[in-house]
């Protein structure tokens, strides 16, 4: 849950300990024509790290997020979730770790439609299954609470305007109070108002409750106010600073 | 509620038309299964009751399966005989009672002795042919349903007249006579008497009713002019279908030919096999044409679900969990047929159970039916496995889906 009253920490990072570490990652599609995704990703990301990864449409930003979110698997390389290689993991090994140590926003904010708020923000600790029912409910009303979406916790997606949608994303993606929240674009789909809203959450996010956010974005001013920019071209990393 | 159900009910429910559509699909099999296998059962059970149990489960007759040796035969070791006379009269089991009070050491049952004879009953210049069966009143309760059938007199009554006759209802309405009247037996070898009719009996069954008479033993062994002549040994088992076994062990220590009611109907209960193995397979086919609708129903809610289980998998719920969720989502549509079906096959046999017909050849007004727990047990087992392999399948290409892919589909 967002603790407000948390002090405020630090914008260093602390690559020291990284919480996610890529080493030599390439991703190549097989095909007739073998596409190259990203290729020889060398990085450490720290905790109460805010990144931004940017780059040109086509340049690996959103592959290089679902291979640190292991959702995708690298053709060569390795990625390191807390020092462990979830290239020998099982498939319910890395599901786990999606679940306990990773949080997912998407571009658009892909709540199931058939569920309420809560319910949304729910299933993924009922999938962990660490609290009991009534835990998780008070858990996901406070979540919704602390971003302002109260009143709106028994509704469904269909009946929230697409910035209060994507906060009811963010609010699912903490419910396990994962270490890294990985974002694909959050701000993407949003007016300028929402996305303002959006990333002040994810602000807050790093400087009161200490979580690390990794974010694809396009939007280079939105990048200037992180604290970390990687930027790709041609599935590389030209810079990083 | 667990979370896998949680989300397949949801789903389930969020297509209400199409999930109505494929539960009435396994409804409609269930139903008709559970209407078939009571008929068929049913009809089945009606026949062995009326055809079967209405005679002796096993009838020890005074033939042998194999013809006796004769004493060359056995004295040297090629023989060839000429010019065999067989006997013109049958000799009968020997020592009969001794046979009895043998077989009732141990048998499940009871037996009753009786002699057959073939004769013409003539009253008021009608003649009919008609089998005679001499029969001991004190034992053939025992045996048959005789007791039970007698609509007038009862068979104390043989012993009331010198040569008391009990006819088939039938019988005595062909020749016209009625209790008290005095009818000629005759065989065809001459003998013949003058009987009193002391009691009419209802079988249930034309071809018994119309040509069968029962008298005492010691008249049917006057009518085959053989004194002291027992034909025939009828037993009755407390369980019917035992009767092939015990059928078996008479015959070994008797060494009479001894048939039970499943080797005199073989031919039939053959054809029940044939007719179970027909309606299984169509029950069958029932149920796996209502299991394509399961398919299809399952196999749409995972391609309109694509982009949620992308969503499912990326919020860390694993292959098997979504596998699981799609095909418990099967098993609801199953489950639900299978439940609706109950209530359906069960109106179905109602209705069919209150039709009514007349049939010339037997009492039955009423199609039998016979109502198990089997039946709907069976039905909704094989809904569920149809409607699980219907999920199976669908259940394990959603989960199999690479998330990314969805995911930049969507985006």
């Amino acid at each position: 849950m967002l603790d407000r009253a948390a002090p405020k920490k630090s914008h260093a990072p602390h690559l020291e300990a990284p919480l996610i570490e890529a080493d030599n990652v390439t991703r190549i599609l097989p095909g007739i024509v073998p596409t190259t995704l990203v290729r020889d990703i060398n990085l450490k990301i720290g905790s109460k790290e805010f990144v931004a990864v940017t780059g040109p449409s086509g340049s690996g930003k959103s592959s290089l997020l679902y291979l640190l979110g292991l959702l995708d698997m690298p053709t060569k390389g390795e990625v390191r979730i807390r020092g462990s290689a979830t290239s020998r993991m099982s498939e319910a090994e890395r599901a786990r770790t999606r679940l306990s140590e990773l949080g997912f926003i998407f571009q658009f904010h892909f709540l199931l439609p058939e569920f309420t708020c809560v319910d949304n923000i729910v299933l993924p600790m009922r999938a962990l299954g660490r609290l009991t029912r009534e835990q998780m409910r008070v858990r996901a009303e406070e979540l919704l609470g602390s971003l302002g979406l109260g009143e709106h916790k028994y509704k469904r997606p269909d009946q929230l305007s697409g910035g209060q949608r994507q906060r009811v994303a963010v609010a699912r993606a903490l419910a396990n109070d994962p270490p890294v929240i990985l974002a694909d674009e959050p701000t993407g789909s949003l007016d300028s108002k929402s996305s303002e809203q959006v990333f002040q959450i994810l602000r807050d996010l790093v400087d009161d409750n200490g979580k690390t956010v990794v974010a694809v974005t396009h939007d280079l001013d939105l990048a200037e106010r992180m604290d970390r920019r990687i930027h790709l071209m041609d599935g590389a990393i030209v810079s990083d600073d | 509620m667990n979370l896998v159900l949680d989300v397949a009910l949801t789903h389930v429910r969020s297509r209400g038309r199409q999930t109505l559509v494929a539960v009435a699909g396994v409804a409609t099999g269930v139903g008709f299964s559970i209407m078939m296998a009571a008929l068929m059962q049913g009809s089945q059970e009606d026949f062995i009751r009326q055809l079967v149990n209405a005679l002796p489960h096993i009838t020890v007759s005074d033939e042998r399966r194999e013809p006796p040796k004769q004493p060359a035969q056995t004295e040297f070791d090629a023989t060839k005989i000429y010019n065999l006379t067989p006997e013109v009269r049958r000799r009968g089991i020997k020592n009969p009672l001794a046979i009895m009070a043998a077989l009732e050491a141990w048998l499940p049952g009871y037996v009753a002795p009786s002699v057959n004879v073939q004769a013409i009953i003539r009253y008021a210049s009608r003649d009919v042919g008609t089998t005679i069966f001499g029969i001991d009143p004190k034992r053939e309760p025992g045996v048959s349903e005789l007791v039970n059938q007698l609509r007038e007199g009862s068979l104390r009554s043989l012993y009331t007249a010198t040569n008391a006759i009990i006819l088939g209802d039938r019988l005595a309405e062909k020749i016209g006579a009625e209790v008290g009247a005095n009818v000629t037996v005759q065989t065809s070898d001459g003998a013949r008497i003058n009987a009193q009719v002391v009691g009419m009996f209802h079988a249930g069954v034309q071809s018994i009713d119309e040509s069968t008479a029962y008298v005492l033993v010691r008249t049917a062994q006057i009518l085959a002019r053989q004194t002291g002549l027992v034909n025939a040994l009828r037993v009755r088992v407390d369980d019917p279908m035992q009767a092939r076994e015990v059928s078996e062990r008479i015959e070994r220590e008797t060494g009479y030919k001894s048939v039970s009611w499943q080797e005199a109907h073989e031919d039939l209960l053959s054809t029940f096999v044939i007719r179970n193995v027909i309606m299984y397979t169509i029950v069958g086919a029932i149920l796996l044409v209502a299991s394509f609708g399961t398919y299809n129903i399952i196999s749409t809610i995972t391609h309109e679900k694509a982009r949620d289980i992308a969503i499912m998998k990326s919020l860390g719920l694993s292959e098997s969990t979504l596998r699981r969720m799609f095909v418990i989502e099967a098993l609801i549509i199953g489950l639900a047929g299978g439940l609706m079906g109950f209530v359906l096959g069960y109106i179905l046999c109602l209705a069919l159970g209150s039709i009514e017909f007349k049939s010339p050849f037997m009492d039955t007004n009423h199609i039998p039916l016979s109502y198990s727990a089997w039946h709907y047990l069976i039905a909704m087992f094989v809904a569920l496995s149809s409607s699980y392999a219907a999920g199976f399948l669908p259940a394990r290409k959603a989960a199999s889906v690479n998330p990314v892919d969805i995911i930049r589909g969507a985006t």
